[in-house]
């Protein structure tokens, strides 16, 4: 076995070699790396960044929803952390029963008018920041039923992500939250205007159209009617 | 809208809160609390107001309500055909149950004969349905009871039915794979094996959870002995399904008033015998080993033949024929605009669901669509239990009891 020894500091050194980044951490701590040194040692290991992108980081990455079920979709939304999908690999399986300790309410199924206050009770009950899911079409759209019953979820409390489905998949769903990651962390996908060019396209109420008529949502995002 | 508020302003109001601690010489005082509708084991959107003296329940009072979907009604608003897949979303967790019972009882006005596969391939798809069932409340019930791992287990099994499901008919959920008159569509190639494999593994997963649970002394110390309701009460509030056979009443309508040929199938009734929690638990857990038992015999005894009737005032032409035949157009299009009418009448078709009595009733006045659509669903029924099985309990016990009643509130309040 041969043995062969190599000069540390020399010039044919590896700087990668690990035992010359501890050496240099050594004379770093000593104070013995002169200016220039020290801020390349700095530069190679330290990550500057404004504070709100690490919070949005930090919060996108560990939402906590809220145990809520409402019907068949919080079916599909239980089996999230189920084994096959496993939503504990992005940091979102921690569900909570308690609205005080939650900040991310799926809204899984059809909100009747009675369930309505309760929902949104629930909701304010939530602390800042919070976001909220409509899952499915019911609480979408009022879906196949379209009844007297079935409120829209965005006729009482504001909604950041809508998945589409009777039920939708689990898989949207994990779709729908890693949406909504996005768009907490501040690089918010662009959408399908964006997408294919399509700017302008938007419909524009014109002055003959009364509010309310037309079907568009006459509250504003966080609005509700005495509920 | 404000006077329901005010309603429950006043509902909130009458909950005192006592702040008397309980113990020796001090009158106790009773306190009203309220569970619910947001409470993670109510599964579902259940409000109990439960009075209490100290831990005990002195008495239980289910309100309901809160996922009232108005099914019944905007079924009457649609052509039969069209009526199943809302009728499908009542009882989130037996889909095939909902839209077998509506079909059955359509087809009993029609009068219209299901072809021998199709009575098989329904009883295979409601019997995977069953397990489906018994797993997401067997799953859901040990979180209760503060077991999570069996939660794991069931729901991984349930995505292995599910994946059947979703090839037989292309959704995991509400499938709409009944139609009236037999099923939408043959099974494709290599379920049955799939089938067969998954009935297979199903036992001996059962036994697994039997091995989790059966020696699991704080299991058995939720469990046994706690909410028992005798048969005569179960009787006297008209409970059917697996909460009547743990208090040793064998009534399963699959045996006493077989449907889609279920007397053609070999299988055992399990019952329990003072029906506390225990005996509900351990008879859905039987109950998952008889419906793969029907399963195999259904497969082993799988008729060729059509798939759906081939009375073409009721079912849609296959697709081929629209090519070719004028007949076939006209029917297509009389189906898909009108629907079918069906002759005046009114039936009532009940069938044995995960939850006991499933029971449609129809009533039409010879058009195509339904007069009245009313389904007697097991688990509003069965929610009439909570309060004798309740009474004079721990209020822990109160949780694992509504866990092992199973009611889904979907079915309840439609």
């Amino acid at each position: 076995m041969e043995v062969t020894r190599a000069k540390l500091n020399g010039a044919a050194a590896d700087s990668s070699d690990f035992r010359i980044r501890q050496l240099r951490a050594r004379d770093m701590l000593r104070g013995d790396i002169p200016d220039e040194e020290l801020e390349q040692y700095v530069e190679e290991r330290v990550l500057t960044t404004t504070l709100d992108k690490a919070v949005a980081w930090a919060r996108g990455n560990s939402l906590f929803p809220a145990t809520f079920g409402l019907a068949c979709c919080a079916i599909e939304m239980m089996s999230l952390p189920g084994a096959r999908l496993d939503i504990a690999r992005f940091g979102f399986e921690a569900f909570r029963a308690s609205p005080r300790q939650a900040d991310l309410l799926i809204l899984s199924g059809r909100v009747s008018i009675k369930m309505a206050p309760v929902v949104r009770r629930i909701y304010d009950q939530m602390l800042e920041p919070r976001w909220a899911i409509a899952m499915g079409a019911c609480c979408s759209s009022m879906g196949v039923f379209n009844n007297y019953a079935i409120v829209p979820a965005d006729k009482f409390m504001p909604i950041d992500v809508h998945v589409p489905g009777c039920p939708p998949r689990p898989e949207a769903l994990m779709h729908g939250i890693l949406k909504l990651r996005d768009r907490i962390q501040g690089n918010a996908p662009a959408g399908w205007r964006e997408r294919y060019d399509a700017h302008g396209t938007e419909e524009v109420l014109g002055e003959a159209d009364l509010p309310g008529v037309n079907a568009v949502n006459v509250f504003q995002s966080g609005e509700t009617q005495r509920a | 809208m404000s006077t329901g508020i005010s309603d429950y302003r006043k509902q909130e109001e009458s909950v005192t809160l006592s702040s008397q601690p309980a113990g020796e010489g001090l009158e106790q005082e009773l306190m009203t609390i309220n569970m619910g509708p947001h409470h993670p084991s109510t599964h579902g959107v259940l409000r109990l107001i439960v009075t209490l003296e100290g831990e005990t329940v002195r008495d239980i009072k289910p309100v309901i309500g809160y996922v009232h979907t108005g099914i019944e009604k905007t079924a009457e608003d649609k052509p039969y055909w069209k009526a199943i897949p809302v009728v499908e979303r009542m009882d989130y967790l037996s889909y095939y149950f909902n839209a077998m019972a509506f079909c059955g009882a359509v087809e009993k006005l029609l009068e219209v004969e299901v072809p021998a596969r199709a009575q098989y391939l329904r009883v295979i798809h409601l019997e995977l349905n069953r397990i489906m069932s018994h797993l997401v409340w067997l799953g859901t019930s040990c979180i209760d009871l503060g077991a999570i791992s069996v939660w794991w287990y069931c729901f991984r099994e349930r995505e292995a039915v599910l994946d059947l499901f979703e090839m037989s008919s292309g959704q995991r959920m509400h499938t709409r794979y009944f139609q009236v008159g037999g099923v939408i569509e043959d099974i494709p190639r290599g379920w049955v094996e799939r089938v067969r494999r998954f009935t297979k593994t199903m036992r001996t997963r059962a036994d697994q959870y039997a091995a989790l649970l059966d020696k699991n002394e704080i299991v058995l110390q939720r469990l046994r002995h706690t909410g028992i309701v005798d048969e005569a009460t179960l009787l006297g509030l008209g409970v059917t399904g697996p909460l009547l056979r743990a208090a040793g009443n064998p009534w399963d309508l699959r045996k006493a008033a077989p449907y889609s040929s279920y007397d053609h199938f070999d299988f055992k009734i399990p019952v329990g015998t003072i029906g506390d929690n225990y005996d509900r638990y351990r008879v859905r857990h039987a109950e998952i080993y008889e419906s793969c038992d029907i399963i195999d015999q259904a497969l082993d005894g799988l008729p060729e033949g059509p798939f759906i009737t081939t009375d073409r005032k009721v079912a849609l032409p296959p697709r081929h024929e629209l090519a070719t035949s004028m007949e076939a157009l006209i029917h297509h299009f009389k189906l898909v605009t009108e629907g079918f009418r069906v002759p005046p009448g009114e039936v009532y078709n009940p069938i044995e669901s995960p939850r006991g009595e499933l029971g449609c009733y129809v009533r039409s006045d010879g058009s195509s669509r339904p007069a009245r659509v009313h389904m007697r669903d097991p688990s509003f029924v069965n929610l009439q239990a909570t309060a004798p099985a309740t009474r004079n309990s721990y209020i822990a016990d109160l949780v694992a009891t509504l866990a092992m009643l199973d009611p889904v509130l979907g079915g309840v309040d439609r």
